[in-house]
Order: C-alpha cells, then sequence, then structure tokens
C-alpha cells in the first residue's frame, strides 16, 4: 500500500512537503485532481498519481495547466472535491479560466496549488504568485512548515465551499522541498460521483452574466475578509512595541531571530497565513500597538505595501519597512542570518554577524553543471543539426526541459527561451524578421504542452524555419510523467490513448516532416539537411527514448564502448560531445563503462575508429 | 537543547538523501526536533545534491553561510565548495574518493590536489576528519553503502543528538532488507575509520 494512504491517524512519519500536501488532499477526501507537471510541485502530483492506481481517486496528467485547471473546473462544478497542481509559471497558462473561474465559482471544493520558486531552483523566473490571488479576487493560504501544509489542504477546501470559490494554495521550494516529521489524520472517504446541476445564467459568462457574477464575486471576497480577520491563520505571536508583520518560511527566520537577538519581550509578530484577502482590521490593531514595523516576506513587497496603505487609512505614521537598501531585497530566498541581520539592523540592536571563513588560499574548484546523462538522444541530435548546419548563420530558438542544456558548451544549441512552447513561436517572429536560418527545440511533452498552436500559426501564415520536435517518449526534466504521446501499455496502465506527434504535425499541414533516428549519425545528417534547405515550414521528429525512463523501465540494455589503442587523442569525442562517460586518465581519453549505455555516437564521429564495443566477457 | 546544524553535500547518486532520512529517522527515536531542506533539482544530470538538517529547537530548516556546526561531504571537491557554509568551530567530514566533473576531462577545469585540499580545511575549521569512504563502502559490500559509512563518520564524532544504536535502528527499519547487513557493517567501517582519524 502506498505509505500516504495508511489509515493509521497519530502515526508520526518523515515526509516531504510535497508528500505531506499529497497526504493533506486525502485527508481533505479528495476526488479528482488534475496537474501539469513543473518543479518544485512535482512531487505532490508523483503521489497522487501512484495513488490513483490504487485507491478512488481520479487523477490525470493534463496536456498543460490551462487544460488541468478547466478539467477541475468542470469536476468541481459536478460537486466533486478537486486539487489542481502547478508550479509558479504554470499559473500564467492558467490565469485564463482563473480569472473567470472566480466570477462563476465553484460547487465543490477546488484548490489551485501553486509553487513559487524564489531563488530559481528550476524555473525561468521567480514571480510572486500572490498577486494572482488578488487579481483574481480569491483566497490564498500560505504554509509556513511542512505540517502546517499538510493542515492547509483541508482547511482551503473547506474555505473553498464556504465562499464557493476556488482558492489557492501557494508554497515556495523550502515548503516543498522540506522534509519533516508529520502527524497523520484521518484519511476521508471521497465522494467520487457527481451531478452537474444546469443553471446557465450563471454559468455562461456572456457579458450580461457576468457583470452579476463580479457583484457575487466581491461579495465573496467581502466574506472572505470576514474570515480572514477571524482565522488564526493570521495569529499575532509575542508581544512589545516593534512588531514583524511576515508568511510563509520567512515566519521562521523571524521567529529564530527573535530568540537569538533576544528580543522575545520587545518583538510582536503578526503572521499572515491567508495573504488575501488581508484581514484589515487585525492589520491596524497591530499596528496600532507597535512603534515600529518591518515587513519579512521573500519576493515582492507585497505585504509591506497592503500594510501602509492600512496604516494609512488608521491615520498611523508610525515608520514601517520592508524592501530598501539595507533591509530586505526582492530578488532570491531569505536564510536565517539575512533575516536575523536585518531585524537587527532595523530594530538598532547590537549583533555580531557570523564569523565567516576567510576562504583565500582555497584552491579553485572545478565546475559542476548539470549536463545531459550519457547516452542522451538529445546530445546525438543536437550534434547531428550542428554539422548540417555548419557554415550557415543560425539562430536556435530553444523550449524547457532537459534539453535545454544543450545550451552549453561544447554544444551551444540554444540562443533564446522564454516559457514553455516559445520555440516554436518566437521562431515565427526570428525567421520573419532576419534572413538566419532559424531552427527551433521542443520536446515531446512540451509540443503537446504549446507547441502545437505556434505550428499551425506558422504553417498559416507560411513562415520560414525548421522545428526540431525532441522526442524521448517522456516527460524527462520532471521525473517521467507520461503525456499524450506516451505508450502507457509500457507502465501497465489501461484505458488511455496514444496520440502520435507524426500525426499531428501532419494534420496541420506541414509539408516537410522527416522522421530521424539520433543515434544514426551519418544518416540523420543527411536527413537534416533536406529538411534545412526546404523553403517554409519543415518538422524533424527525433525519436529516441530517454536512457533514464528507460533504465526505470528496466528496457535499457547498456552495450558500453571503450577507447582502444588506435587512439590518437583528436578528442573530437571529448570536445564535441561532452557525454559525461568520458574521463582523462593522465592524457589518454577513457570510457567509464558503468556510465557509458552505448549509444555509439562517439564511435561513429571518432576519426580513427577507435572507439570499440567492451568485449563481452566470455 | 542546542540547535545543531549539518550541510551534507554530495554528488547526485550518492544516495545523499536516504543518509538524511536514516538521521531523520534516528532523530524521531531520539525525541529530537529535526527540519531538513534538500535542492536536488538536477541531481539526475550530474549536478550537486545539497541537504540542510536542523536539529534541536530552531525553526528555519535552511542553513545560512558560515552557520554549519558540520559538513559532511561525500566528495572532496564539492566538500571544498560548501567551506563557505563553515566557520571556525566546525567539524569537516569528507570522502577523499574523488569524482571529478567533467569540466576536467574537456579541459575546463583543474581537479585541486588532495593533500592541499585537506591542509587548507583542516587550517581554517575546528577539525577535518577525512577518509576514502569508497574503498571502505566496497569492503562492506557496495560502493552504494558509502553513504552509510560516511554516516557513520558523523555519528563518531559525537556532535549530533543521535546515538550509534539510534542510527542503527533506522538503518534497520528505513532501508531495504536485502541491504540491512551490508549497511550496518558500513556504519561500523564509518565509525572505526573515523576514530583513526
Amino acid at each position: 500500500m502506498h505509505k500516504l494512504l495508511q489509515n493509521d491517524p497519530g502515526a508520526r512519519i518523515l515526509l516531504l512537503g510535497n508528500e505531506a500536501i499529497a497526504r493533506g488532499a486525502l485527508e481533505a477526501g479528495v476526488a479528482f485532481a488534475t496537474t501539469y507537471p513543473g518543479t518544485p510541485s512535482s512531487e505532490i502530483s508523483l503521489n497522487l498519481f501512484q495513488i490513483a492506481r490504487e485507491s478512488d481517486l481520479y487523477f490525470e496528467y493534463s496536456t498543460n495547466e490551462k487544460v488541468a485547471l478547466e478539467v477541475a473546473a468542470g469536476a468541481a462544478n459536478a460537486g466533486l472535491r478537486t486539487l489542481c497542481i502547478m508550479k509558479h509559471v504554470g499559473v500564467n497558462v492558467a490565469a485564463d479560466p482563473l480569472m473567470t473561474l472566480a466570477y462563476v465559482g465553484v460547487r465543490g471544493g477546488l484548490v489551485l496549488i501553486s509553487a513559487d520558486d524564489p531563488n530559481m531552483f528550476s524555473s525561468q523566473n521567480e514571480q510572486d504568485n500572490r498577486y494572482y490571488a488578488k487579481m483574481a479576487g480569491l483566497p490564498m493560504l500560505e504554509p509556513s512548515s511542512v505540517q502546517e501544509a499538510k493542515e492547509m489542504i483541508g482547511q482551503a477546501f473547506e474555505l473553498s465551499e464556504q465562499l464557493g470559490e476556488p482558492v489557492l494554495l501557494r508554497t515556495t521550494t523550502r515548503i516543498n522541498h522540506s522534509s519533516a516529521f508529520v502527524d497523520f489524520g484521518l484519511l476521508r472517504k471521497p465522494v467520487t460521483k457527481g451531478h452537474f446541476q444546469k443553471d446557465p445564467l450563471n454559468y455562461v459568462t456572456v457579458p450580461a452574466v457576468s457583470r452579476k457574477l463580479h457583484v457575487k464575486l466581491l461579495e465573496n471576497l467581502a466574506k472572505a475578509e470576514a474570515i480572514s480577520e477571524q482565522s488564526p491563520l493570521n495569529r499575532v505571536t509575542g508581544q512589545g512595541r516593534w512588531g514583524v508583520v511576515c508568511n510563509g518560511v520567512s515566519y521562521n527566520y523571524v521567529r529564530d531571530a527573535v530568540a537569538d537577538l533576544e528580543l522575545t519581550d520587545k518583538v510582536a509578530i503578526l503572521r499572515i497565513g491567508m495573504s488575501n484577502p488581508l484581514p484589515a482590521a487585525k492589520i491596524k490593531t497591530f499596528l496600532a500597538g507597535c512603534d515600529k514595523v518591518l515587513v519579512a516576506e521573500e519576493g515582492e513587497p507585497f505585504l509591506e505595501e497592503a500594510v501602509k496603505a492600512l496604516a494609512q487609512e488608521a491615520g498611523l505614521t508610525l515608520p514601517i519597512k520592508g524592501k530598501g537598501e539595507g533591509l530586505f531585497s526582492r530578488l532570491y530566498e531569505f536564510d536565517p542570518a539575512l533575516v536575523r541581520g536585518v531585524l537587527a539592523a532595523y530594530f538598532e540592536v547590537p549583533y555580531t554577524p557570523p564569523t565567516r571563513l576567510d576562504l583565500s588560499g582555497v584552491p579553485e574548484m572545478p565546475a559542476r553543471p548539470p549536463n545531459l546523462c550519457a547516452g542522451c538522444s538529445h546530445r546525438a541530435t543536437y550534434y547531428a543539426i550542428k554539422q548540417a548546419a555548419r557554415g550557415m548563420d543560425t539562430i536556435y530558438p530553444t523550449d524547457i526541459g532537459c534539453y535545454t542544456l544543450g545550451f552549453l558548451p561544447p554544444l551551444s544549441m540554444g540562443d533564446f527561451v522564454i516559457c514553455m512552447g516559445s520555440s516554436v513561436s518566437s521562431a515565427c517572429g526570428f525567421s520573419r524578421a532576419t534572413d538566419q536560418k532559424v531552427v527551433a527545440f521542443i520536446g515531446d511533452s512540451t509540443f503537446f504542452h504549446s507547441g502545437i498552436t505556434g505550428l499551425i500559426n506558422a504553417v498559416h501564415n507560411n513562415h520560414n524555419f525548421t522545428l526540431v520536435i525532441l522526442d524521448n517518449g517522456t516527460t524527462a526534466m520532471t521525473g517521467h510523467q507520461p503525456h499524450p504521446g506516451v505508450d502507457m501499455d509500457a507502465l501497465q496502465m489501461q484505458g488511455y490513448h496514444h496520440v502520435s506527434i507524426e500525426a499531428v504535425v501532419r494534420a496541420v499541414g506541414v509539408e516537410h516532416l522527416t522522421v530521424i533516428k539520433p543515434f544514426k549519425v551519418q544518416k540523420s545528417i543527411e536527413q537534416i539537411k533536406s529538411a534545412l534547405s526546404h523553403k517554409g515550414v519543415s518538422v524533424i521528429i527525433s525519436q529516441e527514448i530517454c536512457t533514464l525512463y528507460a533504465r526505470s523501465l528496466k528496457t535499457l540494455k547498456a552495450r558500453p564502448f571503450q577507447v582502444s589503442d588506435r587512439c590518437k587523442n583528436h578528442r573530437t569525442c571529448i570536445s564535441e560531445l561532452a557525454c559525461p562517460a568520458f574521463y582523462l586518465e593522465g592524457e589518454k581519453v577513457r570510457i567509464d563503462a558503468n556510465v557509458c549505455v552505448g549509444c555509439a555516437v562517439c564511435a561513429q564521429i571518432c576519426p580513427e575508429n577507435a572507439i570499440v564495443p567492451v568485449k563481452a566477457k566470455g | 537543547m542546542e540547535t545543531i546544524r549539518l550541510i551534507i553535500v554530495a554528488v547526485g547518486g550518492q544516495g545523499n538523501l536516504l543518509a538524511s532520512k536514516i538521521l531523520g529517522e534516528a532523530a524521531l527515536l531520539a525525541g529530537v526536533p529535526v527540519k531538513m531542506s534538500e535542492i536536488h533539482g538536477m541531481a539526475q544530470r550530474g549536478g550537486v545534491v545539497e541537504s540542510a538538517i536542523v536539529f534541536g529547537p530552531a525553526h528555519s530548516n535552511l542553513i545560512a553561510d558560515g552557520e554549519a556546526d558540520l559538513l559532511l561531504g561525500f566528495e572532496p571537491s564539492e566538500t571544498l565548495r560548501a567551506l563557505n557554509k563553515c566557520n571556525p568551530g566546525t567539524t569537516v567530514i569528507t570522502n577523499l574518493a574523488p569524482l571529478p566533473p567533467f569540466t576536467v576531462a574537456i579541459g575546463k577545469g583543474t581537479y585541486p590536489d588532495l593533500d592541499r585540499l585537506q591542509t587548507v580545511i583542516r587550517a581554517k575549521t575546528r577539525q577535518l576528519i577525512a577518509f576514502d569512504a569508497a574503498t571502505l563502502a566496497k569492503a562492506a559490500g557496495s560502493i552504494l553503502s558509502l553513504n552509510v559509512v560516511l554516516l557513520g563518520a558523523l555519528v563518531q564524532t559525537g556532535l549530533l543528538p543521535v546515538t550509534a544504536q539510534q542510527v542503527q535502528q533506522a538503518i534497520r527499519s528505513k532501508t531495504k532488507p536485502d541491504f540491512v547487513d551490508l549497511n550496518l557493517n558500513a556504519l561500523d567501517k564509518g565509525m572505526a575509520a573515523a576514530r583513526k582519524v
């Protein structure tokens, strides 16, 4: 049985934040869950995906976040408790349904998890999604610990059903990827079958209906504010004439800083756990009891600006600060020493920062950047395209996935990326605006996510570029989640249809389509040359399973290679491919047989044919 | 009780996360609050995995630069890279078997000299416990037990609020049944190595 399905209330289990969130959803009786995977949210859905195979939960990997939220909106309006999970930038994709779903509301509880990533550990930006709650007019909850994250899911469902509105739950990486002991509660049996009650004058958002629904949304927001005023999620701890307002993980750093600086009798802390709508009266009362207030929040000055506005309304003139020179930054994430230092400086208390080591004389360390795996098909595809495009003035718009790593030298295949799907559409712009040869890269999962509309645009507007779809049969980067093009039989899962990328590309009217097997180097180069010379939109589908995925499916048959005596040390293999299976032994190139899987790309490009299979042991 | 802050650094695939989990379970047995935080986004793509483990009453699960009481490195150059987490009172434990990053192979970096690496760490911190944990892991039966060998050395310092018995019990309950004996053996080897150093 899945460890999160144990009906063992009171058990204390070490859980990752994301596991605690999944458990919280089960304890809240979640019946329906949708997602598109994205770090740092991915383990929430990975656990629910596994759990759905042994319980009544319906779970799906939707094609993108907009689809995930719309599917969830249907289920929740049929009355089911529904969870929708995505990373912060995923909410951008889902923003269209979100803004109007707020008008329509929900019947069964709907909780949307936005997993934000301050410091961009695995994201293209560090946007602060608290503004989505404000913009949509929806409640938002923010946990400060792993245990609280589990409890808050249940509270979010209750709140959602009480108001008839979706509720956002915002985490940050330091909640998702933290572990702590969590106390299990009772599992609640979900209601798994709903019924939709027709009510077009409240569901069909033509202008006349929406004008009425906006009024309802504002009424709900007012109800939510009354709840926020009473909610223990927004709570004052400690007492003193100095105040700190904080949220999320900052609350932990503030509590530790107050203890470390011995300020427990001087500082009152207002922890905001419901960040929209804010408890205006509670904040004004808090401010009225303080001489000076500091706002500690990662990201944007969301609370700070609200608190300052409330002080103005209340006619209070005390100093209130948060972001600024010598205080907090809008950049990156906080840590305990940073918060301690700012508290000490702002409240002017003596503080000696920790003794930093003098790092002079420390030998230089070689960088350890992430790299495409040994036997990764993307490396082979990039190499072949580089050869085929030799001498051309190229632009390589790329996209989001493992293959983004191809931008690093020596491959250096990746010139522009902004968001999921942008490779295809930006290629339209680059090719029209320049005379350069544009070759765009997109992964299979990303193609389904948001590449298809861009490709249709390209065909219709007769743009001129080559799109390379890197089809490795899985959503590799986030941990091998399925997508519509995945063979679900390989996962022993029935009841799915397979969508062929090739059929989609043909159906949208692409005239020049080539399917390559990238481990056949010479043949691939010839096929790519033909595609590159086509005037108009040409598509290359490069098919080869992700080597890590093959390993996890136990279908990988590694046949490692070795460097023979014929090697004359050209090092073409190392300098062109940068495969991590290579290492140097003195001045000699060697292949680590434990790492090599035998893609044989290096063997095909070696000018001396010096790379040969390791002979089978006799 | 006092708060004890431990940083573990490793290269993806070295079993850092299981080591953290064993320590967490041992802390539960000891009745010591524990919070952990890890960054493992690109671990499978050859990147670095860093775990912060905070034992005791602190609420934070992050460890700021200069604030680690203990640094445990699974790979020597990564131990060196994490030195910014240390202060003059930090105890450092490191494996001495290198896993050179690919940048070294393509001539974009030089692997630091191991003697110099140890001299530098020893000079700047409270103490350094350095030994070849890979050889000990292989002697215990599998290179995969490298993480547990290093846990043994960590426990031997006596600086953690958990006992060897609690770690052994955590190994029995949290590692795969077929590997329990091997891991217990690896733990002993790590403890013995730290006694000798």
